[in-house]
C-alpha cells in the first residue's frame, strides 16, 4: 500500500488516487509529422527509479499534482501542487 | 549438436533402478564465447523460444541466450498459465492460434513433457453489454477459424457446479468457452526449449547481466555484459518489463509502461474446477492446479513499479471478485503470493520488430498475456532475425503501428488489461 503525501490533504492510502501517467508530457504543436505525434501520445521513459508522476486525488481533493517515486523501490519522494498556492480553480 | 538421451517411460525405469542418479544435465553451463552470429537477451520463455527456432527452423546454431538471473526466473514463472487463441481481432487470433497449435504438439516436438491441458477456458459475461459484446466476440473468432461457442447460464451452471450463477453481486448471464485453451507447466516451457536449444548447439548463459548494446555507424556489434564483451550480428531484446531499459542502453524508447501483475496461489484441495474462468467484469481469472491448488490472477497495479511485489489494493480488489463467484471459496488460504514487472504498450498488444539500430530486434510489449505467445513469439522473432523480414503473421504487431495508427485495439475490445 504506498502513503502518498497529497499536496493538499497530506498522507492518504493509494486507493484514494488515480495515477496519470509520467508528468513534463509536452504536447506538440499542432502541425507535427505523425512520428512525433505517436511519439508524444505513447513513447515514454518507464524508468526504473526516479519518476515524476501525475496523480489525481480522486477520493480527496481532486486535484492534480506531481509525484517523485522511486519506481524500483515504491518510495513516494516528495509531492507538488501544479497550481502556485491561492490561485487553484 | 550435442548428445542428448531421450525422456522416456524407458528412461523413467532405468534411472529408478539406479536412484535417480545418473540423469544427465538438461543443458550445459558454457562459458560465453567471443562472438556469435546472434544473440537473444532474455533467458525467459520468448527468448529461449527464438533461440531455439533460430537453429531448428533456420539452421542458426551459433547463438547465445543471455539471462541476467536464471532460466524462467522472470514473467515466464510468474503467471497463471493460462492457454488461449481467443483474442478479438483476426491479427491477434491468427498470431495466438500459431501458438496454441505449437503448443499442442511441443511436449512431442521437444520430448518434454509441459503438461499442457487444453481442458477449455470459459469467459464469463456479467451485463447486458458484456453478452452483447462478447456474442460479437465469438463470431469474430469463428470467422478466423478459431473454436469458440456461446454457453448460456444453465449449461455454464452444469459444467462450473461450484460457481454461484445467481445470488451474487454480479449474476452470471452468459459466457464463452474455447475447449482448445487451456493451462500448462510454465516452468517446463523454459527448461523444453532450453534443454532443446542446447541440443541444437545454443549456448545459454545465466548469471550474464546486459549492461551495454554496442554499436557502429548504426548497426549493433555486440553487448556489454557483466562477464565481459561478446560480439554478435544480430541481437534481440526479449526482456518483457525491463525492455525500455535495454532500449535505452541502445539509445532509443519504446511505447512501454512496466507495471507489476500479481498472482495468488491457494492451499490444495479435492478437484473442483476443470475449467480456466475469465470474469472481466469483476476482473479475477482463475484455474485448479493438477495439485489441487487454485491458481488466480486479477487486474494489474494501477501504476507503474518494477518491484515484483505488488500492491494490497489489487490482492483485495481480486480476493473479493473470486468470492462474488466461488463464496465456498472464503474458508481457503492462500499459500504464496507474487508480482511480475509486465510490458503493457499502449494498445495491449505485442511488439515485434526491427529497431533503430540495424540488425538488433525486439520482442516485447506481451503484457499480461505473454506466457500463451510463446512460441509463436520465438516463432516470429526468430524468422525477422534470420530472414530481415517480418513473417506475415507478425507484421501487424511492427512499431511503425503506432504511427500509422493501425492498433491492434485488444484493450478496448477485452475492457480489460490481458
Amino acid at each position: 500500500m504506498l502513503i502518498i503525501p497529497c499536496p493538499w490533504c497530506g498522507a492518504r492510502d493509494e486507493s484514494e488516487f488515480a495515477y496519470g501517467g509520467e508528468a513534463d508530457i509536452v504536447r506538440p504543436p499542432a502541425e507535427v509529422s505523425d512520428a512525433a505525434w505517436a511519439e508524444y501520445l505513447y513513447v515514454r521513459d518507464n524508468p526504473r527509479g526516479k519518476n515524476r508522476e501525475l496523480w489525481f486525488h480522486r477520493d480527496g481533493c481532486f486535484q492534480w499534482f506531481v509525484l517523485e517515486r522511486d519506481t524500483a523501490t515504491n518510495e513516494c519522494l516528495s509531492a507538488h501542487r501544479i497550481d502556485p498556492p491561492g490561485e487553484e480553480g | 549438436m550435442t548428445f542428448r538421451s531421450r525422456f522416456s517411460a524407458f528412461a523413467l525405469a532405468r534411472n529408478a533402478l539406479t536412484g535417480h542418479r545418473n540423469w544427465q544435465a538438461q543443458w550445459r553451463s558454457p562459458e560465453p564465447k567471443a562472438a556469435y552470429d546472434a544473440i537473444v537477451i532474455g533467458g525467459g520463455g520468448h527468448g529461449l523460444a527464438t533461440a531455439y527456432y533460430l537453429a531448428k527452423n533456420h539452421g542458426l546454431s551459433n547463438v547465445a541466450v543471455l539471462e541476467k538471473g536464471w532460466l524462467g526466473g522472470g514473467n515466464t514463472g510468474r503467471n497463471t498459465t493460462i492457454i488461449r487463441s481467443n483474442y478479438f481481432f483476426p491479427e491477434s487470433t491468427r498470431f495466438y492460434d500459431l501458438a496454441l497449435r505449437l503448443y499442442e504438439n511441443l511436449a512431442h516436438e521437444l520430448n518434454y513433457n509441459i503438461m499442457f491441458s487444453p481442458r477449455g477456458v470459459l469467459t464469463l459475461a456479467f451485463t447486458r453489454h458484456d453478452i452483447e459484446f462478447q456474442r460479437r466476440w465469438v463470431n469474430a473468432i469463428q470467422m478466423t477459424g478459431v473454436d469458440s461457442e456461446w454457453l448460456t447460464p444453465a449449461q455454464i451452471g452444469r459444467c462450473v457446479p461450484a460457481m454461484a450463477i445467481e445470488g451474487g453481486r454480479f449474476p452470471v448471464r452468459g459466457g464463452f468457452l474455447q475447449k482448445r485453451g487451456g493451462i500448462a507447466r510454465h516452468d517446463a516451457v523454459a527448461w523444453a526449449y532450453a534443454r532443446a536449444a542446447d541440443a541444437l548447439g545454443v549456448d545459454i548463459i545465466q548469471n550474464c547481466e546486459v549492461t551495454g548494446i554496442a554499436s557502429k555507424s548504426g548497426r549493433v556489434t555486440g553487448v556489454e555484459t557483466s562477464r565481459g564483451a561478446i560480439r554478435a550480428k544480430k541481437v534481440a531484446i526479449a526482456v518483457a518489463g525491463h525492455s525500455s531499459r535495454l532500449a535505452e542502453l541502445a539509445g532509443f524508447r519504446l511505447p512501454l509502461e512496466s507495471v507489476t501483475l500479481q498472482a495468488f496461489v491457494s492451499e490444495p484441495i479435492k478437484p473442483v474446477l476443470d475449467l480456466v474462468i475469465m470474469a472481466g467484469h469483476v476482473h479475477v481469472y482463475l484455474s485448479q492446479s493438477d495439485k489441487g491448488e487454485l491458481v488466480i490472477g486479477g487486474g494489474t497495479d494501477a501504476y507503474p513499479s518494477f518491484t515484483q511485489r505488488g500492491s494490497y489494493p489489487s490482492v483485495e480488489q481480486t480476493v473479493a471478485a473470486m468470492l462474488t463467484l466461488f463464496p465456498s471459496f472464503s474458508a481457503l488460504k492462500m499459500m504464496r503470493q507474487w508480482g511480475g514487472i509486465v510490458d503493457i504498450s499502449p494498445d495491449r498488444s505485442a511488439i515485434i520488430d526491427r529497431t533503430p539500430i540495424d540488425n538488433l530486434y525486439i520482442n516485447c510489449g506481451w503484457g499480461t498475456g505473454g506466457f500463451k505467445a510463446i512460441p509463436a513469439g520465438g516463432w516470429a522473432t526468430a524468422h525477422l532475425m534470420a530472414t530481415g523480414e517480418h513473417h506475415a503473421l507478425s507484421a501487424p504487431f511492427g512499431l511503425g503501428r503506432f504511427a500509422r495508427g493501425i492498433l491492434i485495439d485488444e484493450g478496448a475490445a477485452a475492457g480489460v488489461a490481458h
